[in-house]
């Protein structure tokens, strides 16, 4: 009782240490410029809800398999391009999304089938792969779409503006995205939560030894957690590019954001995903507005905390 | 690469240095107690040639003549280049092979030393650079970037096993925009140009065959260190902690600790080949820092193979080979070297994990089936 008291108190301390320098930077940025924050904090709500959709399906992935994917950010960006092509084809910017989506998922589908199925339990040896598997992947997309800046058109109910309170003009483009976001955060928890195949992949997380002892086939339960992980950053991708741009070196930058959402959020859970992303896309867009040329240290300010304090992240669980 | 195929690497590591000094098989070996008893020649020069061998003094005639006999493009581009490079891949072997960290960061601690001896050295933008004379910039900016890397160690301990390389990779990208964002201290996407290496005592480092000298004895004095210290009492220590930390703790082992100093040992190492590369180089920016240059430095040390600390060389040595002419050969390759230098990692990856040293030592153990091996080749198959 006396241990527990003890830790509640220095869990008080921390959030008061942290919380109120923050908090008083806030209010003095409100009322010094109202409209830059809220324009800032909305801004930050997009781009967390782009760093949610990628990050989740690397820590499901992560979770689950113990493989540190680090071509994500890659498939992130096949899935842009590709949609791209069949936006332009089509016109159809569902179909472009919906084709992102599958792509990824193919491929990863096939380097779970192909590679990693023949190397359970050699993470190192899986994450070299990845990295092999990245710098190519990222080639053959240079060769074919060139170092261009390639945009989205997305249709026109989402495009244009929104009239909001304070900050006068907001995309719409952009609420959307985290409306997305929050979608697709709350039918990953309902798969997860209430389906059996979620329910397999949650009881894979915590123990997949005992999973596989207890009749479940374990390699198909790895297929799809990979073809989904996989597809979230496909998805990630049209999404993404059409609220900012598609470029080579983009992929490196999703990867980034996914390592450190997830670090920070704790691995192997989607929770700890979401809080990851809001506090990353936060730390980058205030860093941007208001200390330029600093920006990412505050990102890294922010892992630097988390692994001195929780070395399992906000929401890890000892593995 | 998993944690039996480094309890395997354990197996094997002191074993040969066992062999080596108890059976010591070489006629020299048994001659030269008896020839040199009386002599009062000191210890070390008489341990020194009981363990020399053939191929030792070849490599070393070598290494060298070389600039005599090479071009200056053979030199510099290749020689010189290959030696910077494989002293970087050396501390990552160190961390990787003896410790089992693998750490991305390596690229990243070099890179750094580089822009430190940029900003307090000269260069072009005189702005930022200090102008401070090199035998005061090069120290300070080896040992800041040192410093460096041992609290990228000391964060990334506090995890283990695979999520090194996650945070390693998220320090070292951050690394790499802030040089990339900054134009205060980094000159943002610019960076430095003309750094050169200095003239010292009438020697103008800037010319290949001194600047191969200096590189080659960086690199031989990193070799020659890790050697050293992986028979050290540290170095000893540290494999075991690389393949029993729970047990080395419960032996009285500070194992974080062990493995903090390891990081600062590594970096270190890093940080001076990172002066040869921006010497090399005469220019720094980001893209010295960034993902490409991490996953090439691991690339390396990977291709060459991590058993030993030769492997650093020997892959710093192909992929520069390779980065220079095997694109040529290959029509319509020019601008697609990642995608060869991709292909050859993942085939290595797939197909030999101990890379290079790894196919030499089962091409030998092929030639030789006719006789028995011995336990030492034995325990490598």
């Amino acid at each position: 009782m006396n241990g527990r008291v003890r830790r509640t108190r220095a869990h008080w301390a921390a959030w008061l240490l942290f919380g109120l320098p923050i908090l008083a930077l806030a209010i003095w940025a409100i009322v010094d410029n109202d409209r830059l924050f809220f324009t800032t904090f909305l801004n930050s709500l997009t781009l967390a809800s782009l760093y949610f959709l990628v990050a989740s399906g690397f820590t499901l992935v992560f979770g689950l398999m113990r493989n540190v994917n680090l071509a994500h950010g890659s498939l992130y960006l096949v899935g842009a391009y590709v949609g791209w092509v069949v936006g332009d084809y089509t016109d159809s910017w569902l179909l472009a999304v919906a084709a992102g989506f599958i792509t990824a998922a193919l491929i990863g589908l096939l380097m779970q089938v192909v590679v990693f199925r023949h190397m359970q339990g050699q993470d190192l040896r899986q994450t070299l792969v990845t990295i092999g598997l990245s710098i190519m992947l990222a080639d053959v997309m240079l060769w074919i779409f060139g170092g261009e800046i390639y945009t989205f058109e997305p249709p026109k109910w989402i495009y244009g503006s929104t009239v909001l309170p304070i900050v006068a003009k907001f995309p719409t483009y952009r609420i959307s995205v985290f409306v997305m976001a929050l979608a697709i955060g709350l039918a990953l928890w309902w798969f997860l939560a209430r389906t059996r195949v979620g329910m397999m992949i949650r009881a894979g997380v915590d123990d997949r030894g005992m999973l596989a002892a207890s009749g479940v086939n374990v390699q198909l339960v790895f297929a799809v957690t990979f073809a989904i992980g996989a597809g979230l950053a496909g998805f990630a991708g049209v999404v993404g590019g059409s609220a900012l741009s598609i470029s080579p070196g983009e992929d490196t930058r999703y990867l980034l954001a996914s390592l450190v959402v997830v670090i920070v959020g704790g691995m192997g859970s989607v929770g700890g995903a979401a809080i990851g992303a809001l506090l990353i896309g936060a730390a980058e867009q205030f860093g941007l507005a208001y200390a330029p040329t600093y920006s990412v240290v505050f990102t890294f300010v922010i892992m630097v905390l988390a692994l001195a304090f929780r070395p399992r992240g906000l929401m890890g669980k000892a593995a | 690469m998993s944690a039996a195929y480094w309890r395997r690497a354990m197996n094997i590591a002191p074993s040969k240095v066992a062999t080596r000094t108890l059976v010591a098989p070489s006629p020299v070996a048994q001659t030269a107690p008896d020839a040199y008893a009386h002599s009062d020649a000191p210890r070390w020069l008489k341990s020194l040639w009981t363990r020399l061998s053939a191929r030792h003094v070849l490599v070393a005639l070598f290494v060298l003549l070389y600039p005599f006999i090479a071009t200056p493009f053979f030199t510099y581009q290749v020689g010189a280049q290959a030696l910077g490079l494989g002293l970087i891949a050396l501390s990552l072997t160190f961390l990787g092979g003896y410790g089992g960290m693998v750490s991305l960061a390596q690229a990243t601690v070099a890179g750094l030393a580089g822009y430190l001896v940029a900003i307090f050295g000269s260069s072009s933008m005189a702005t930022i650079s200090l102008g401070w004379p090199w035998w005061l910039a090069v120290p300070f900016a080896v040992a800041i970037a040192t410093v460096f890397a041992t609290l990228v160690g000391w964060l990334s301990v506090r995890t283990e096993g695979i999520y090194t390389i996650m945070i390693t990779l998220a320090i070292g990208v951050a690394f790499f925009y802030l040089t990339q964002q900054n134009y205060t201290l980094f000159n943002g996407f610019q960076g430095f140009n003309q750094v050169f290496a200095p003239t010292v005592l009438e020697l103008n480092f800037r010319e290949p065959v001194p600047f191969y000298f200096l590189a080659l004895a960086c690199a031989l004095a990193g070799y020659f260190f890790v050697k050293m210290l992986v028979r050290a009492p540290f170095g000893v220590a540290l494999q075991g902690i690389r393949d029993n930390p729970r047990r080395m703790h419960a032996l009285g082992y500070h194992v974080n600790a062990h493995r903090v100093a390891a990081y600062a040992v590594a970096g270190l190492m890093a940080a001076v080949g990172g002066v040869l590369m921006v010497w090399y180089n005469s220019r720094i920016s980001p893209g010295t820092a960034n993902v490409g240059a991490m996953i090439g430095i691991l690339i390396i040390a990977v291709l060459g193979g991590m058993k030993h600390p030769i492997g650093a060389f020997i892959g710093a040595i192909t992929y520069v080979l390779l980065q220079n002419f095997a694109i040529d050969a290959i029509p319509g390759f020019r601008e697609r070297f990642n995608l060869v230098i991709g292909g050859v990692f993942l085939a290595i990856v797939l197909f030999s994990p101990d890379g290079l040293l790894g196919i030499w030592s089962k091409l030998r153990l092929h030639l030789m089936k006719g006789q028995s091996p011995t336990s030492n080749q034995r325990r490598l198959q």
